[in-house]
């Protein structure tokens, strides 16, 4: 497995910068929604793919590699420009995106692409397909982490609470959930449309040892992420606090990007925004 | 059925370090010898079916061989979506089993039946789907699914159902078994309604109608060729199974029947009648109320049979 990188975290937050302007390019070019969704969890990306993530990008199918699940699917973008960034396949890739006939729907496909783990979409699978993953490290004796990123809308999801019960159970300590925290659902608060509160303490009481960090500050999400598994033999959960449409001003918390697609003067003013210009 | 398939799979999970079995809580001693030999490979993943299937796709992702087992109704369509995506859409060697599919449990209501999950399993690209009809096919039929990598759906019945074989028979996935030769008229059957169609096979004989059965074990891939042979040997075609007549075994052969050029014999569906069975019964009990009896089978059948050969004078 090839170390974690050496980028200095100024440099990793030019690439969650340049991440962000490719997902805004992406949008803008193909018609495709779920924008805000994707801007909100870039830095989360940016910090488990060169920070925690023991992975070869030459070598996507190493058995020993550690797992990230992307189980809210909708923000696909985010996941195809990380792994694009972080050379799991070329830019030319990325560039097909939503294109009729490319390999990179909307939603990830099975393996569509190098790095991709599975298909996902359809909410409230990742964490049972990541607890699957994690508890066959166990029976064959093969030391990997699973890593699997769900929404907050995500939680509404009966499977998700399936899969929260039986993994303390089985004391599986190398399964690390994170929550991209972004306070919305598609059509509302995510507090106010499920009894969401406290997400820590519901966490805690199914037996999982459960962190709150800033999900856009790069060095909490390093030092978090670098100390799980905490050797407690419980399941770790991240709660990561966020805002939807981070990182251009004019989408920041404003649920209408999550289906509205940006002109093409509002994809000038984001990259500007981002410094890309 | 199910002390075949609890036997067998411990001996396989000898040969193959790959098997996991995960059971949704039900199977009460039946793994006592399984969770001996293999504690670390056996999961009583509790009442949470949804779950079961989707880790048993993560198992397979990084090259387990996991088995789902727990009563049909709840390990098909309640986890639908699971099967769909994590396991069709993925392609994964994962072994769905369904005990006391069709009317197995009938005494228990119809939360217990599963007279849907072929319909519902047939509709998902990737998917085989496999019914014996006896303990021995539930040996063989474990076994030849994991020689291969598609998804399966075993659909067995409950326990103490008889043998349909004198001997071992030749077993294929995707190829039906021939039990008895005639020319008039075939019997389709599959799964745990066997011995019902064997019956109705002696019932047409004693009518004095030649009658061939044979035994589609396999629902998806459909046997094409051999429902060709079958087609223009015998005058009648008879499809009989323990599930809705809308999307099971016969609307597959109807599929078939309608495509390509036009068939020798005449096709009649037997199955359940669109209806919940919502009275208390046994299994008997509810295949008498369906008209699943060797007497109804053949009475059907040799109705057809005349209607077929006046309509040729």
């Amino acid at each position: 497995m090839k170390p974690a990188g050496d980028e200095n975290i100024q440099q990793l937050n030019r690439i969650a910068r340049e991440i962000r302007g490719m997902l805004v390019e992406m949008s803008h070019r193909t018609g495709s929604a779920h924008l805000g969704s994707a801007l909100s969890c870039v830095d989360i990306l940016v910090a488990i793919y060169w920070k925690i993530l023991s992975i070869d990008p030459a070598a996507p199918d190493d058995p020993l590699r550690d797992r990230f699940i992307l189980s809210k699917g909708h923000a696909a973008t985010a996941l195809y420009a990380t792994l694009a960034k972080r050379g799991f396949f070329p830019m030319e890739l990325l560039d097909t995106y939503a294109r009729h006939g490319s390999c990179l729907a909307e939603h990830p496909g099975p393996r569509c692409a190098p790095g991709v783990e599975a298909a996902t979409g359809s909410l409230g699978h990742g964490l049972s397909l990541g607890l699957g993953m994690a508890l066959a490290g166990r029976i064959q004796d093969q030391s990997y982490n699973v890593y699997v990123l769900m929404s907050d809308g995500e939680c509404n999801e009966g499977s998700v609470w399936e899969a929260a019960m039986f993994a303390p159970a089985q004391h599986i300590h190398n399964l690390i959930a994170v929550i991209d925290f972004n306070k919305w659902q598609a059509t509302g608060r995510s507090r106010e449309v499920m009894a969401l509160d406290p997400l820590k303490q519901k966490w805690e009481a199914f037996g999982w040892s459960a962190y709150e960090l800033n999900g856009h500050d790069l060095p909490e999400l390093i030092k978090t992420l670098k100390d799980l598994p905490d050797g407690s033999s419980k399941p770790a959960v991240v709660i990561a606090h966020t805002v939807k449409g981070k990182g251009i001003s004019f989408m920041e918390d404003d649920n209408n990007w999550h289906y509205r697609i940006p002109t093409a003067e509002e994809l000038l003013k984001a990259k500007k925004e981002l410094r890309l210009l | 059925m199910r002390n075949a398939f609890a036997q067998e799979l411990v001996r396989l999970a000898t040969e193959d370090r790959r098997i996991v079995l995960l059971s949704g809580d039900i199977g009460n001693r039946l793994f006592d010898a399984f969770k001996r030999h293999y504690p670390e490979r056996f999961y009583n993943c509790g009442v949470a079916e949804a779950n079961m299937t989707s880790m048993a796709a993560g198992m397979a992702m990084c090259g387990l061989r996991p088995i789902t087992y727990t009563i049909a109704s709840f390990n098909t369509i309640r986890c639908l979506e699971q099967i769909k995506i994590d396991i069709a859409y993925h392609h994964l060697p994962v072994i769905i089993v369904g005990v006391g599919s069709g009317l197995s449990y009938a005494e228990l209501g119809a939360t217990h039946h599963s007279c849907d999950d072929i319909a519902f399993l047939r509709s998902l690209p990737n998917m085989q789907i496999i019914a014996p009809a006896d303990p021995q096919e539930v040996r063989l039929a474990l076994r030849a699914a994991l020689r291969q990598d598609y998804p399966v759906y075993l659909r067995l019945g409950k326990k103490g159902e008889p043998a349909i074989h004198d001997q071992e028979p030749i077993f294929h996935i995707g190829k039906g078994i021939v039990i008895r030769e005639g020319k008039d008229v075939c019997l389709l059957g599959t799964g745990t309604i066997m011995p019902v169609v064997l019956a109705a096979a002696d019932e047409l004989e004693k009518r004095g109608i030649s009658t061939q059965v044979v035994h589609f074990h396999t629902l998806k891939p459909l046997d094409e060729t051999l429902l060709a042979r079958i087609f223009s040997e015998v005058r009648v075609v008879v499809t009989v199974e323990e599930h809705n007549l809308i999307g099971g075994f016969g609307s597959s052969v109807a599929e078939w029947f309608s495509i390509g050029p036009a068939k020798r014999a005449s096709l009649l569906c037997k199955g359940i009648t669109d209806r919940f069975f919502c009275m208390a019964g046994n299994q008997d009990y509810a295949r008498v109320h369906f008209g699943l009896t060797p007497e109804g089978i053949a009475g059907d059948a040799e109705k057809r049979l005349k209607e077929k050969d006046d309509h040729r004078c």
